[in-house]
Order: C-alpha cells, then sequence, then structure tokens
C-alpha cells in the first residue's frame, strides 16, 4: 500500500520534472557575487530590491532564484560598478518594461490614483471628523 | 435602513463582485514590451553554435522585415513552436534566433531534433538582449522592419492560428 503511493509519487515527480527544465548554464558574473566596494554594493542591492522579478512577478530581484532575476543582478551591479546613478538604471528598465517594473511608483499618468486615493480619503474622515466634532459641542451647548 | 449602514454593505458588496468577477476572467501574467516602435537596440551577439553566423543589429537594417525570435534548447515551449516556425520560413520569412542561456551542443542537438528555421543565431549568456528588448520569457517572436524598428511583439509560443497575424504584420511592417 505505502510502496504503490511512493511509487505514484515518485512518477508523479517525475512527470513534473520536465516542466521545472532549466538552462544548466553558470550564473552571470554578478549574479551572486557582491561587488567589492561595500558602498556600492548597498547601493545596487537597495536597487534590487525594489525590482520586480519579471519571471516570478511577486518578488524582487534580490528575492528570486530564477535565472533571469540573477540575469538582472548581474546588469544593475556592473552598472552600478560603471558609475551610473540606481534612479537611472530604474529608468532604463521601466522603459523597457513599463512601470510594472519598479516596486517604487514615481506619479504618471496610470499611477496618480495611488497616490490621489489615500489623500482624498484623509481629507474625507477629516471633514466628517470635524463635522460629527463640531455637532457635539454644538449639543453640549444646547443641553 | 439608515445610510450610515448601507454605504460599508455597498462597498463590501462592490469588493465582492469585483473578486469574483476578477476570478472569472483569465490568468494573464504577459509583461508586454515597452519598446514597440522603438528602434531595436544595439547588440552584437556570437554565434550560438558551430556553422552558424552570431546575430547583431546590422543584420535587421536593410531588406525585407524579419522576425527575431527568442528561444532556448531547454524551454519546452519551444518544442511546439519549431514546426510554425518550419512554416514561417517558407513562406519566406527570415528568421534570426537569439539562443537564451544556451550551450553549443545543446543549440545543435536541438536544430538535429526539430529543424533548423534560422538563418543566424546569436548566443546571449547572460539574458542581455533579452532585458534590452524588453522580454520576459522564452519564447518571445518580435517583428522588426528595414529600418531596424520593433514592430510587433509575440508572447509565448507561436501556434498556428497566430501564423496569420504574424504574416500580417511583416506586411504592415515592410
Amino acid at each position: 500500500m505505502i510502496r504503490s503511493l511512493v511509487f505514484t509519487l515518485i512518477a508523479a515527480f517525475a512527470l513534473c520534472m520536465p516542466a521545472y527544465a532549466q538552462d544548466d548554464m553558470p550564473p552571470a558574473p554578478y549574479a551572486y557575487t557582491q561587488l567589492d566596494d561595500p558602498v556600492l554594493e548597498a547601493r545596487a542591492l537597495e536597487l534590487m530590491e525594489t525590482l520586480r522579478c519579471l519571471t516570478c512577478q511577486s518578488q524582487s530581484i534580490a528575492d528570486s532564484d530564477a535565472p533571469m532575476a540573477g540575469d538582472m543582478r548581474h546588469q544593475v551591479r556592473s552598472r552600478i560598478a560603471a558609475g551610473e546613478d540606481p534612479e537611472a538604471i530604474r529608468a532604463w528598465l521601466i522603459e523597457r518594461y513599463g512601470d510594472y517594473v519598479s516596486y517604487s511608483p514615481d506619479v504618471s499618468a496610470t499611477t496618480w490614483p495611488l497616490f490621489a486615493i489615500p489623500a482624498v480619503l484623509l481629507l474625507a474622515v477629516l471633514f466628517a471628523l470635524l463635522r460629527r466634532l463640531g455637532r457635539r459641542s454644538g449639543d453640549d451647548e444646547a443641553a | 435602513m439608515r445610510l450610515a449602514y448601507a454605504i460599508p454593505l455597498a462597498i463590501f458588496l462592490f469588493i465582492l463582485g469585483l473578486g469574483g468577477y476578477m476570478l472569472s476572467q483569465p490568468k494573464d501574467d504577459a509583461v508586454p514590451s515597452a519598446m514597440i516602435s522603438k528602434p531595436l537596440p544595439e547588440f552584437e551577439l556570437p554565434p550560438a553554435t558551430e556553422g552558424f553566423a552570431g546575430a547583431s543589429r546590422e543584420d535587421f537594417v536593410g531588406g525585407e522585415p524579419k522576425l527575431l525570435n527568442i528561444w532556448a534548447s531547454w524551454c519546452l515551449p519551444c518544442i511546439a513552436e519549431a514546426p510554425q516556425l518550419e512554416a514561417l520560413k517558407e513562406e519566406g520569412v527570415e528568421i534570426i534566433g537569439i539562443a537564451i542561456r544556451d550551450k553549443p551542443e545543446d543549440v545543435a542537438q536541438f536544430l538535429e531534433r526539430h529543424g533548423n528555421p534560422y538563418t543566424r543565431i546569436g548566443a546571449d549568456e547572460i539574458s542581455s538582449l533579452m532585458i534590452e528588448i524588453g522580454a520576459s520569457g522564452v519564447p518571445e517572436t518580435y517583428v522588426i522592419d528595414g529600418a531596424g524598428n520593433i514592430r510587433y511583439q509575440h508572447i509565448g509560443d507561436i501556434r498556428e492560428e497566430h501564423i496569420p497575424l504574424l504574416l500580417a504584420k511583416l506586411g504592415e511592417a515592410r
């Protein structure tokens, strides 16, 4: 019974394997290697944590082990090492993939509601609160 | 019912309805490239295997529109796509391949097994061109016009039903 179950599981995994087929190339030079200069590495890491991995879309490229995330880390680290500004690298990626690639959105034609809605809600709450407090102090006077 | 209770209820029902609607929609996590209608970036890649020329931007400039096919020997949908690329080649379309993170011997074996629709194959070992043109997966196919501009992006494997659209896009790019 148990043996057949184990066998079925192994067979199922064997069938699943090709779905996970990935290249067996060594990673890009700076995919898993930090920059020698700790200041530059910190700058690169800060940027990598706010860039989306495009093959595993809810992770940042700093968190992901997908080969493409490694290749993106290589781009970020080698560009930082060459003296590029982190925000210039972000802009370079947004130019290719759109706002979606960045976890740190700028105000743009598509993202402005993100910034406007909380402000509007806060104002509405403030307005309701003032009105209610105002009414209550009015009641006190009447009593 | 008092309005004060009706508003949260209405918001709740709206969110519930939105959730139900989104569940009924097919999942689409393809990331479209923002490089469409922009020039193909400058690049130069060495040959991916013996007997082929590498690929560069210059290979797309001048002459008929061409297809740039991003693929890899380790990619399963690329096997499904191979006969469709063959069909496009038979229609007279020039296809330049870019092999992503691939080994020369694996590329050769794939071509032997599934046919060769390419005139050139460049080796992109660190996905540099892939990132340059805004591709987020393998396979993807781009229509490049004779002036070297990116005109159209097809995400995922090309199936039989996509061929007329690709031929039409190649015609438009002429």
